[in-house]
């Protein structure tokens, strides 16, 4: 890919930033990074690589103080893409599926900040999700049984709670 | 031999079609990401893997018999030249990204066009349907049906707790983006739009002006997207979205009455001017070109404007944009010569309307 502002250098620094969860990427050749003094074309204002980055850091900064690298041994790098974290807060994509795996909980306050939320709560595949759909069922039956038992229904409450049961031991042998 | 049936026409078989609304909701569309277990996202794919994405996808209608959703048609981006891109592009067939940086990039579509497959696009897959209208929920229930027709085939990449594994985080989850473009120029007129879409921006969704080839919003065109596809289910996006669309309809028809009742003659003669200045010009830029088509489609809807029908004012849309007229006219083009072609194309079409 050639760089957006010249048109002649191939491109070597890519940037997407996110803003509530418009995505707007740059991709420029390091010259012209240097010579427009780290601004950066596409945007109105226009703002400087160093803002960029660490408003793109600040999802992991935010909230939790500079110390916060003390504790947590959360992974920095993906071991399957080899993928650090650094270089996912740079480019704002991640290399491969192990990625979310391994950056683990840290990725929560990104989601939160993208979709005001961190658990899928949608579709499940067919086939390799029974297991999560299986105990989103467990779920459902459980939130009856104490409606059951609330209003005193008891032998429909039995039922169901065989039926949850059931389902448990067939979880459990998955 | 790559398959050259799509850039040739302007208007998809999908778009003849006239569905609810559809004088201000022009077209619905829904996509979903997918990817696969175990190969790193295009992004890091090395040729080889992305060659694997290709070979394990591509079979999929074959195999799943989809006979009853279409036939489906397979162009390999690198068999086809840029100029065919573009145009592809311009038919929201395929999105840019495909056409300029994939690498193994593909596209399988539909023989009437409504559904188009990306592969090697951001992600390893992207299904994404398009109706006419306003049918965002048709269009998930065909999306999310060929979805389960790949899953049968291969593993898609799942975690219990972030959902579908997508390359950008603004994807994951259900990997489900729906949005509708719609035709507010009344909106536009009474000045409300910013407010309308300042308070819609509130409520999780997105909103986007359609650009030509400028920068501004051309044609009063605006497409309302959703912004999160974490922790809500499918169906609660699509009802958000559809809810807030039906306000947004209604705003802009009170507002095409207030402008009849206030300023009948003014809209009228602003209509009828634009719809003379299309049907006799001789050059037309694509900015004025896509208000005049936003005047005379307004026209159609409050019977000012009789003749050309509204699958010819999405035609015209297609039609005039770059990559198509130079596709259509056979050779490359500077902007001036493209807004002379423009000026003809409308013309005759509007001729024969
Ligand atoms: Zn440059
Ligand atoms: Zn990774």
């Amino acid at each position: 890919m050639l760089c957006q502002e010249c048109g002649k250098r191939p491109a070597t620094l890519h940037f997407t930033k996110i803003v509530n969860g418009e995505k707007n990427e740059f991709h420029i050749c390091e010259t012209c990074a240097r010579e427009k003094g780290e601004m950066l074309p596409g945007t109105s204002g226009g703002f400087s690589i160093h803002s960029l980055l660490s408003g793109l850091l600040d999802f992991e900064t935010a909230g939790k103080g500079a110390a916060s690298s003390v504790k947590a041994p959360q992974s920095q790098r993906c071991e399957e893409c080899g993928m650090t974290y650094s270089q996912f807060s740079k480019i704002g994509r991640f290399g491969c599926s192990s990625c979310y795996k391994y950056f683990g909980d840290r990725l929560d306050p990104l989601f939160k900040r993208v979709h005001g939320n961190t658990v899928h709560v949608g579709k499940v595949p067919k086939r390799s999700g029974g297991r999560i759909q299986l105990k989103r069922r467990i779920d459902d039956l459980k939130l009856e049984l104490q409606q059951r038992i609330q209003q005193e229904e008891f032998e429909e409450a039995a039922q169901l709670r065989d039926q949850i049961r059931n389902l448990e031991k067939e979880m459990a042998g998955q | 031999m790559p398959n050259l049936r799509f850039t040739e026409k302007a208007l998809s078989e999908w778009m003849r079609g006239t569905a609810n609304d559809s004088d201000i909701v022009i077209s619905s569309r829904v996509r979903i990401a997918r990817n696969l277990q175990h190969l790193p996202f295009p992004l890091l794919a090395t040729r080889q893997q992305s060659e694997e994405v290709l070979s394990r996808l591509a079979p999929v209608p074959e195999k799943q018999n989809m006979k009853s959703i279409g036939t489906f048609y397979a162009i390999k981006l690198d068999d086809i030249e840029p100029l065919d891109k573009k145009v592809l592009v311009e038919k929201h067939l395929i999105s840019p990204s495909l056409a300029s940086e994939s690498q193994n990039g593909a596209v399988l579509i539909s023989e009437d066009e409504s559904v188009s497959i990306m592969i090697n696009e951001e992600d390893h897959l992207r299904i994404q349907c398009l109706y006419p209208g306003f049918q965002v929920r048709e269009a998930w229930e065909k999306a999310t049906s060929i979805d389960d027709l790949f899953e049968a085939e291969v593993d898609y990449a799942f975690d219990d707790k972030r959902g579908y594994l997508t390359s950008c985080p603004t994807n994951v989850g259900t990997g489900l983006r729906a949005s509708v473009m719609m035709h507010l120029p009344a909106l536009v007129m009474t000045q409300q739009i910013n407010r309308i879409l300042s308070a819609v921006s509130q409520v999780g969704l997105t909103v986007r002006g359609i650009y030509g080839e400028g920068s501004e919003a051309i044609g009063n065109l605006f497409q309302i997207s959703n912004q999160i596809t974490l922790g809500q289910t499918e169906n609660e996006i699509i009802d958000n979205l559809h809810s807030v669309v039906l306000q947004i309809i209604e705003h802009e028809k009170n507002a095409r009455t207030r402008l009849m009742n206030d300023s009948r003659l003014r809209i009228t003669d602003r209509i009828k001017r634009s719809y003379g200045i299309l049907s006799f010009a001789e050059v037309l830029d694509s900015k004025e070109a896509g208000q005049r088509l936003s005047d005379v489609r307004l026209g159609i809807d409050l019977g000012i404007v009789q003749g050309p029908s509204i699958p010819v004012m999405n035609e015209l849309n297609v039609m005039t944009q770059p990559g198509f007229l130079q596709k259509k006219y056979g050779h490359d083009m500077n902007s001036e010569e493209r807004d002379i072609y423009r000026a003809r194309l409308i013309r005759e079409t509007l001729a024969k309307a």
